[in-house]
């Protein structure tokens, strides 16, 4: 639903369904809501059984990437020889998402069914939640839950009396929006900086402590008891668009519709009937000027893409950007793109783990660049330079931190290129770059 | 489980500071020993427990992480200075962190930061207000980008903060 908004006829509520219920909350409460079903069915299931279940059912990475997950589950070693881990992101940081929070603060154990669940299927005994260091309320609510899941034998050495061995443990981050890129994350729980680590080895062959690891985000997680419940072929049903995006998706809407906030949709739906009609559309007499859909670290989109764009991993790409963690920043004819464009790149240049250098020297020079041209100092090349550089910050690094300064930076000139020449020519006033 | 390599002479251990890792913050610390393969591992949990313990993380608490989890002080460094939300330097009684990313700045995110700034007496980004009570810094994406704008007090979470609410809400901390 459209937390904190009643649900809307548009939607399909699955995972949202008991955002706002504080009974959902508890151990008991979850229960009576149908918790914990999916996973004594799993414990009754061989790895096999289960990793099928979730590849039948077309469920795909939430967290941005879109990999499938019964896939990325089959990479686990059949034997275990060695201990295996689940890793669940929980590190929600790109700025536009706030959807993990929700599923956390309201329905924390779906999410511990789920990785209980995704343990029984990589054959892991332990399954780390890292959960960003800001996140203080969730935090609170998922320890909780821990806590009651282990006194009700739902967690523990002897899960539902299966003889099967399942701890979840909490781990807080400290503030650093790399930590929520899968291998960052594995060097932060190991007490590390959250470098990003080169690839191959893949983290199921070496993950976390160099064991064959296992990485997904809250969401993705969440949907599997319902896969399990209903079955593949009813999640696979869910699909209005292209056969390789199935299920619901959370979206997160900020910036400036009438009613921001998380909404869940089947795979494929029209993106305006989401921000015209679930979220009520602009404020009144404002017009769509873009949207960012997937995230800050994907392509600005215009209102004409905007329009024709069906939501799901194939559709964004189709109207020129990616889906990626479905947190859509909606901007009326009020923004100042070249005021946005450099406050992300400010972003990035701050959250730039510096090992690269292309990413280390890239933001902070595109964020520089940026700056100039708002203070009125830009000069004539300067959008060839951000060009070029955006180039160099493409496809060149470890990870994709860089890349993502640069979507914004290049679909801003792209597509609002009058608004940055204005600056250039002096004839829109120089904008105060600090508050 | 003693993590003291060699009982060597600590670089922490001077007249005026004050160990965190004894007692029950001890136990706390050794019981997270269990959960990972590494000592290492419990940096980061070690870290927050010098910084709910001292408000911050001097030298010394750095030299005693190091020593208890046997590893280098340096190395310590390294990993403290990488996290925004450690601090190496003191501040207010009250740490006041407010979103200012994209989202919430086409909110109205800067107008909060002003409206802070006065009502805390803070002044600048990053001044602790003189009376002691206040830092408030800018910071990036809190994640609650539909309730902007967010702000963090200490461990207080709190959405939909507008210039009009910060007077009232900055009373509520002494």
């Amino acid at each position: 639903m459209g937390f904190p908004h009643p649900s809307h006829p548009k939607e399909t509520v699955v995972l949202s369904k008991y955002f706002g219920d504080a009974q959902a909350r508890s151990y008991d409460g979850w229960v009576k809501r149908g918790g914990y079903e999916a996973l004594k069915k799993a414990l009754g299931m061989s790895r096999d059984a289960v990793i099928n279940e979730i590849k039948e059912s077309g469920l795909r990475g939430r967290g941005g990437a879109g990999f499938p997950t019964g896939l990325k589950w089959s990479f686990m070693p059949k034997e275990v020889t060695q201990p295996h881990y689940l890793c669940c992101n929980a590190d929600e940081s790109e700025p536009g998402t706030f959807k993990d929070r929700e599923i956390m603060r309201w329905t924390p154990h779906a999410l511990i069914e789920g990785c209980a669940i995704a343990c029984h299927a990589i054959g892991a005994e332990v399954g780390y939640i890292y959960i960003r260091g800001e996140f203080t309320e969730p935090w609170k609510y998922m320890e909780q839950a821990i806590a009651e899941a282990n006194a009700a034998g739902a967690l523990g050495a002897n899960v539902f009396g299966s003889g099967k061995r399942i701890e979840l443990i909490l781990h807080r981050g400290a503030g650093a929006y790399i930590c929520g890129e899968e291998t960052a994350l594995m060097n932060s729980i190991e007490g590390k900086r959250g470098n990003p680590r080169i690839k191959p080895p893949f983290p199921a062959a070496a993950g976390l402590f160099a064991r064959p690891t296992t990485i997904n985000n809250v969401e993705t997680i969440s949907a599997v008891p319902h896969i399990l419940n209903r079955g593949a072929a009813w999640y696979k049903g869910l699909c209005l668009s292209n056969p390789k995006s199935t299920g619901t998706k959370l979206i997160s809407v900020c910036g400036h519709v009438q009613k921001p906030g998380n909404y869940e949709v089947t795979m494929g739906t029209p993106m305006k009937d989401l921000i015209f009609e679930m979220c009520g559309g602009m404020r009144p007499g404002r017009t769509l000027k873009a949207v960012i859909p997937g995230g800050s670290s994907v392509p600005i989109m215009n209102a004409e893409e905007v329009d024709r764009c069906l939501l799901d991993y194939e559709g964004v790409v189709a109207c020129g950007s990616m889906l990626g963690s479905a947190g859509m920043i909606v901007m009326d004819d009020t923004t100042d793109m070249v005021y946005q464009i450099m406050r992300l790149t400010r972003f990035y240049a701050e959250e730039s783990c510096a090992q690269c250098t292309q990413c280390r020297e890239g933001t902070g020079w595109t964020h520089r660049i940026m700056e100039r041209i708002l203070a009125g100092q830009g000069k004539s090349q300067d959008l060839d330079l951000l060009l070029d550089l955006a180039d160099n910050m493409t496809g060149k690094t470890i990870c994709v931190l860089s890349d993502s300064c640069a979507a914004p930076v290049v679909s801003g000139i792209q597509k609002f290129r009058g608004e940055f020449e204005a600056y250039l020519s002096g004839q829109r006033k120089p904008a105060l770059v600090h508050a | 489980m003693s993590a003291t390599p060699s009982g060597a002479a600590t670089t922490h251990a001077t007249a005026d500071y004050q160990q965190v890792f004894t007692g029950a913050t001890k136990a706390r610390l050794e019981a997270l020993f269990a959960k990972y393969e590494t000592r290492q591992a419990c940096l980061l949990p070690a870290l927050w427990m010098v910084q709910e313990a001292r408000g911050w993380i001097p030298e010394q608490g750095i030299a005693e992480v190091a020593e208890v989890l046997g590893l280098t002080p340096a190395y310590v460094k390294g990993v403290v200075t990488f996290y925004t939300m450690y601090h190496t330097h003191p501040v207010g009684r009250h740490f006041v962190m407010v979103c200012t990313t994209s989202p919430c700045n086409m909110c109205g995110a800067e107008d909060v930061v002003r409206a802070l700034l006065k009502a805390t007496g803070c002044g600048e980004l990053g001044a602790t207000s003189p009376d002691g009570r206040f830092t408030v810094v800018e910071t990036e994406c809190l994640g609650a980008c539909g309730f902007a704008t967010p702000i963090l007090i200490d461990n207080d979470f709190i959405e939909g903060v507008t210039p009009e609410r910060v007077p009232g809400l900055i009373q509520g901390y002494k």
